[in-house]
């Protein structure tokens, strides 16, 4: 999947040619550096290391600086391998947004919001115990059985229960894309996508 | 954030709505589509709220019909609306009319404001 990495702005809505208005969201793509080109025969597969966003130069351990330097680049801040490029990349060319068009799909990953401890009806989609009445009075949102009695004794693992919900990487697909600023390295979208304004997301084509 | 706004203005087709605001009388031109066929159905009552700004700013208008109270919000840069005229001023002291929905007799009424 070729793909950039960009930084989400936010949410706003347009209006179509229909006159429907559309949800849709701001993500700031590239310029991406190509910071390492991997080949099947030197690294036993062929991928294309990309980087985004500046970094200082005293926040970035000497590894980095040694990847960045090597592509005659200044430190960045965020590093991702894409796969399947269509034209032959060099080390230290820069990609644009111009990589997308309009009307194509593209899938966008992304860190999801955290949402702290949530019980089994937010994190699992668990539907509750079902009545409000007839004697319920403190178990509206309980998750029920977690299982048999004393054969097996134990619950079993991976049972879904309550605990951290968000904060973890999510994917999503489909998205259309309904404009490109090419000069202001913008990108409209269909839809949301994960995580916090601000925060970086990958758009994979 | 300004990248935000400078998309909602790429997108903001240019209207040219008179100055109107809560208290106000306007008349809504709204196109209506059946089918193949376009219509304009006109809808007047008082401004309640101007909600949100820019490309997403709404405006919510009240009217009493046939004895019953009908709101309608209307997103301002709609292609569906064909026009707005402003039909009276109201003098008003503030910027959302909640109480008119609640209001009887003649709290329900909005003086008309002058200058």
């Amino acid at each position: 999947m070729s793909g950039l990495i960009g930084k989400k702005l936010g949410m706003t809505s347009i209006f179509d040619a229909n006159g429907k208005q559309i949800p849709c969201t701001v993500i700031e793509v590239g310029p991406c550096v190509v910071t390492q080109v991997k080949t099947s025969d030197k690294d036993g597969y062929s991928a294309v290391q990309l980087a985004y966003g500046e970094a200082k130069e005293k926040n970035s351990p000497a590894p980095l600086k040694g990847i960045v330097a090597k592509a005659n680049t200044t430190p960045k801040s965020k590093f991702a391998e894409f796969k399947g490029f269509e034209q032959e990349l060099a080390l230290g060319q820069t990609i644009t947004v111009d990589l997308f068009a309009v009307g194509e799909f593209v899938d966008v990953v992304g860190t999801s919001k955290g949402k702290g401890f949530q019980g089994v009806v937010k994190r699992h989609g668990f539907s509750g115990v079902g009545m409000q009445t007839h004697g319920q009075h403190n178990r509206l949102r309980a998750p029920g059985s977690i299982g048999a009695s004393s054969d097996p004794s134990r619950v079993f693992k991976g049972m879904r229960m309550a605990g951290r919900t968000g904060g973890v990487r999510v994917k999503k697909t489909n998205l259309e894309i309904l404009k490109v600023y090419a000069e202001k390295n913008l990108l409209v979208v269909k839809g949301s996508v994960p995580g916090h304004k601000g925060s970086i997301v990958l758009i994979e084509k | 954030m300004d990248a935000i706004k400078f998309v909602e203005q790429e997108f903001t087709q240019e209207k040219n709505f008179p100055a109107f605001r809560a208290g106000d009388t306007v008349n809504v031109h709204y196109k209506i589509r059946e089918g193949n066929k376009e219509r304009i159905q006109q809808y007047q009552g008082i401004v309640l709220q101007r909600r949100n700004a820019g490309l997403n700013e709404t405006i919510t208008v009240r009217k009493i019909s046939n004895g019953i109270g009908v709101e309608r919000i209307f997103p301002l840069y709609s292609l569906n609306i064909d026009k707005i005229e402003l039909v009276g001023r109201g003098k008003v002291r503030r910027a959302r009319l909640f109480y008119l929905r609640a209001a009887k007799g003649k709290k329900a009424k909005v003086k008309e404001r002058r200058g």
